[in-house]
C-alpha cells in the first residue's frame, strides 16, 4: 500500500519534518520536533493539543513568523509546490496577507488600537494589490457583509476599542479573507470569545471556506469545537503529531491513547453527574524531553518498548498515528 | 471636550492659589530682605522707613491678601532692588529660556527617539548595547560638567562655537530671537546641547522600553502576517503607539528645564529665566520670586493641558474618557 494516496489533486501545503526549537540558556526547546501534514486545497483541519504542544508554533513556522530566539531548524514547507522555507523575506512578505492569511487567538490583541478599522482593511489590501484607496475600502466594506457584521460602513470608521470582542474577532476574519487567500491559519479564534458567539463564528468561517475553497488549519485545544468543523484532524502532543485522520474517524476510533483521553475528557449527555475523565499528569517539560514517546509517562498502556521512540503506523489511507500500543489494535 | 479644557483650568486656578500661599510664606520665612535694601550702617528708624515704604510692616497675612488683590489685577509687585515691575522682568528674560529650552527638547527629541527604537529593535545587538551605555553617561554626568567639556572642547580646542550669551538677535514682535540669525544659531548650539544631552538619554531609555513593549505586541505580528511592508508597520504600526509614552516624558521634561535651565544658563552666561531666579532668591527679593514660581505654576499647568489634548490626537481611547 502506498501512504497519502487518497487525494489526487496535488497537495497544496505540505510539511514535513519541520522542526522549530527555541535556544534558551536552559538549552534548545524543541517546540516543534518532525512534524508532517499534508493539506489539500479547500480541506478544513484540525490542529489539536493542549497548550505547549507546538501547534500554535506550527502555525507560525509556516508564515515564517518565528521571531528569535525561536528558529526553524529542520525540515521542509512547501505551499503550491513552493518551497516556503528557502524564500527570500520579500517573497515571504508578498505570500502573507494574501495568499496564507491567518486570525490570531484574542481579538482584543489583534487590531492595532490606534489605528481606524479602515486604514486596517485597507492597508492590508493594498500590501499586494496596486488599487485606489476607494476600491480597497469598497473591497473591505464587501467582506465586512461577507463575516456578518451589520453597518459596514460605520464600522469601518471604528477603533477596535469600541467595539465587542466577537465583533473584532469577525473584522479579524475579515482582514484575512480580503485578499481570497488560499489557506488561513486560525490560532484558537474563538477561544476567547462567548461561547454563543464561537458557534456563529465557527458556522460562519466554515461556510465561508466552503463557498470560497480556502483551506483552513484550525488550531485549537477543544475538541468538542474542532468535531463539527474539520475534515481531518491533526493531534498534537510535545512537538509531535501522535495521530492524524479523518474527523469521525478520529473520534468514534481514536487509536493513541493520548487521543483517547482528549476525547473522554470532552463532557457530553451521557457523562452527566459522572466525573469527567481527565488524562493524568502534566504535559512535559520541553528542555527536559528525551528519547521515546513523551506521552509513555502519563500512559496506561507504556511498557518498556516505549522508551524508544515510535514509527508511523498507518491505518487504511488516512490513518496514520505513532504509538506501539495503539487502543483498537494496528491491523484492521 | 470644552469642558474637559474648562475643568483644568479651573484646576489650574486652584493650584495657582495654593502655591502662591506656600511661595509667600515660603519665602517670608526665609529671611528679611531689609538687611538686603539698606546699608549695614542704617539706623533704625532709616530700616523702618524702608520696611514701610515696601509695606513689610504689616502683618504677614494682610501682605499677603494685599498682593492677592493686585495680583489679580496682573500686577504682581516690583521688585525690591529695581523698582521695575517684577513681571516684566520675567517677561523680558522669558524668550531666551524657551528658546534654549525648547532647542535642547527638539534635540533630545530627532537623537533620542530614533536612537531608542533602533535599541528597542534589536536589543542583542552590539549597536544597541552602544547606545545604552552611551545613554548612562548622558544621564548620570552632571550637566555643569558636561557644559564645562563642551566648551573646553568645542571655544578653547577647537575655537569653533562661541560660549557665552545669545549673540545676534532679531526682533520679532516683542520679542527677541537669537535663533533666526546665523551667530545666534551658534551661540544656542552648545547650551543647548549640554542641556538636551540628558533629555536625550531619557528619551532613548523611555523609547527603547516603549519599543519593545510594543514590538511583541500581537497587533504587530498580525501586522506582519498581513505582508505589510516592515517600514509601514514601524512608521505606523509601532511609532504610533511609542509615541504615547515619549509625549508624556518630553513634555514633563520640557517644563522641568523650562523651570530650572538655571545650570545650563549660569555655565553658558545665557540671559533667561533661571538666572534670574537665583540672583532674586539670594537677595530676597520677594515679588520677583513670587511672580516667577507663579509663572511657572501657570505654565506647567498648560503644558500639561497640552499634552492631554496632544494624547487625544494620538491615542483615540483616551478620547473616550472626557467624552461628555
Amino acid at each position: 500500500m502506498t501512504p497519502g494516496q487518497t487525494t489526487t489533486s496535488a497537495p497544496l501545503l505540505r510539511v514535513q519534518n519541520l522542526k522549530t526549537h527555541f535556544h534558551t540558556r536552559q538549552g534548545a526547546v524543541k517546540a516543534v520536533d518532525g512534524v508532517d501534514l499534508e493539506l489539500a486545497p479547500g480541506e478544513i483541519l484540525g490542529l489539536v493539543g493542549e497548550s505547549g504542544s507546538g501547534k500554535s508554533i506550527t502555525g507560525f513556522s509556516i508564515l515564517g513568523l518565528i521571531d528569535p530566539p525561536g528558529r526553524i531548524v529542520d525540515g521542509n514547507i512547501e505551499f503550491d509546490g513552493r518551497d516556503l522555507l528557502a524564500m527570500k523575506e520579500r517573497e515571504l512578505r508578498s505570500l502573507r496577507g494574501n495568499d496564507i492569511a491567518v486570525v490570531f487567538q484574542d481579538p482584543s490583541m489583534t487590531l492595532n488600537p490606534v489605528l481606524r478599522v479602515d486604514t486596517q482593511m485597507i492597508e492590508a489590501v493594498r500590501a499586494h494589490e496596486k488599487v485606489s484607496i476607494e476600491a480597497a475600502r469598497q473591497r473591505a466594506r464587501d467582506v465586512l457583509v461577507k463575516v456578518g457584521i451589520p453597518s459596514p460602513d460605520e464600522r469601518l470608521r471604528c477603533y477596535p476599542f469600541e467595539l465587542s470582542g466577537g465583533m473584532r474577532q469577525r473584522i479579524a476574519i475579515a482582514i484575512a479573507l480580503l485578499n481570497r487567500p488560499r489557506l488561513i491559519i486560525a490560532d484558537e479564534p474563538t477561544t476567547a470569545l462567548d461561547v454563543s458567539i464561537q458557534g456563529q463564528i465557527i458556522h460562519e468561517v466554515r461556510s465561508l471556506c466552503r463557498e470560497t475553497g480556502t483551506a483552513l488549519i484550525w488550531v485549537t485545544h477543544d475538541l468538542a469545537v474542532i468535531a463539527g468543523l474539520a475534515d481531518r484532524i491533526a493531534v498534537m502532543y510535545a512537538g509531535r503529531i501522535v495521530e492524524t485522520g479523518e474527523t469521525d474517524e478520529v473520534i468514534h476510533r481514536p487509536m493513541h491513547p493520548y487521543t483517547r483521553g482528549l476525547i473522554e475528557s470532552v463532557p457530553s449527555g451521557s457523562t452527566r453527574g459522572a466525573r469527567l475523565h481527565q488524562i493524568e499528569g502534566m504535559t512535559p517539560s520541553l528542555p527536559e524531553l528525551g528519547e521515546g514517546c513523551a506521552f509513555r509517562d502519563r500512559c496506561h498502556r507504556a511498557t518498556d518498548q516505549c522508551r524508544v521512540t515510535p514509527d508511523v503506523t498507518l491505518l487504511g489511507d488516512t490513518r496514520e498515528f505513532r504509538c506501539w500500543h495503539p487502543e483498537t489494535g494496528g491491523e484492521q | 471636550m470644552s469642558t474637559f479644557v474648562i475643568n483644568r483650568l479651573l484646576q489650574a486656578f486652584l493650584v495657582l492659589l495654593v502655591m502662591s500661599v506656600l511661595v509667600f510664606v515660603g519665602i517670608y520665612l526665609v529671611g528679611d530682605p531689609i538687611s538686603m535694601l539698606v546699608s549695614p550702617e542704617a539706623t533704625d528708624l532709616e530700616r523702618d522707613a524702608v520696611r514701610e515704604s515696601f509695606g513689610l510692616d504689616r502683618p504677614i497675612f494682610v501682605q499677603y491678601v494685599t498682593f492677592l488683590g493686585s495680583a489679580l489685577q496682573g500686577d504682581f509687585g516690583r521688585s525690591f532692588l529695581t523698582g521695575e515691575p517684577a513681571l516684566q522682568l520675567i517677561l523680558e528674560r522669558m524668550p531666551a529660556t524657551v528658546e534654549l529650552v525648547g532647542f535642547a527638547m527638539f534635540f533630545s527629541v530627532v537623537i533620542g527617539v530614533p536612537l531608542g527604537i533602533i535599541a528597542g529593535l534589536r536589543p542583542e545587538a552590539t549597536y544597541s548595547k552602544v547606545i545604552m551605555t552611551g545613554s548612562i553617561f548622558g544621564f548620570s554626568l552632571p550637566t555643569f560638567w558636561v557644559g564645562m567639556v563642551l566648551i573646553m572642547l568645542f571655544a578653547v580646542q577647537l575655537g569653533i562655537l562661541p560660549t557665552s550669551g545669545r549673540g545676534e538677535t532679531v526682533q520679532v514682535g516683542a520679542i527677541e530671537l537669537s535663533i533666526l540669525t546665523l551667530d545666534g544659531l551658534r551661540h544656542l548650539i552648545l547650551p543647548a546641547l549640554t542641556l538636551g544631552l540628558t533629555k536625550a538619554s531619557l528619551i532613548i531609555r523611555v523609547t527603547r522600553a516603549a519599543t519593545r513593549e510594543i514590538q511583541a505586541m500581537d497587533y504587530i505580528k498580525f501586522a506582519r502576517a498581513k505582508g505589510l511592508s516592515s517600514s509601514r508597520i514601524l512608521r505606523v504600526h509601532l511609532l504610533k503607539n511609542v509615541l504615547i509614552p515619549i509625549i508624556t516624558v518630553a513634555g514633563l521634561e520640557f517644563g522641568q528645564a523650562l523651570a530650572f535651565a538655571v545650570v545650563t544658563e549660569t555655565v553658558f552666561s545665557w540671559p533667561g529665566m533661571g538666572k534670574l531666579l537665583i540672583d532674586s532668591i539670594l537677595t530676597l527679593d520677594r515679588p520677583v520670586v513670587v511672580a516667577y514660581v507663579l509663572i511657572m505654576v501657570l505654565f506647567l499647568v498648560l503644558l500639561n493641558l497640552v499634552i492631554d489634548l496632544l494624547y487625544m490626537v494620538i491615542d483615540p481611547s483616551s478620547r473616550e474618557k472626557v467624552r461628555d
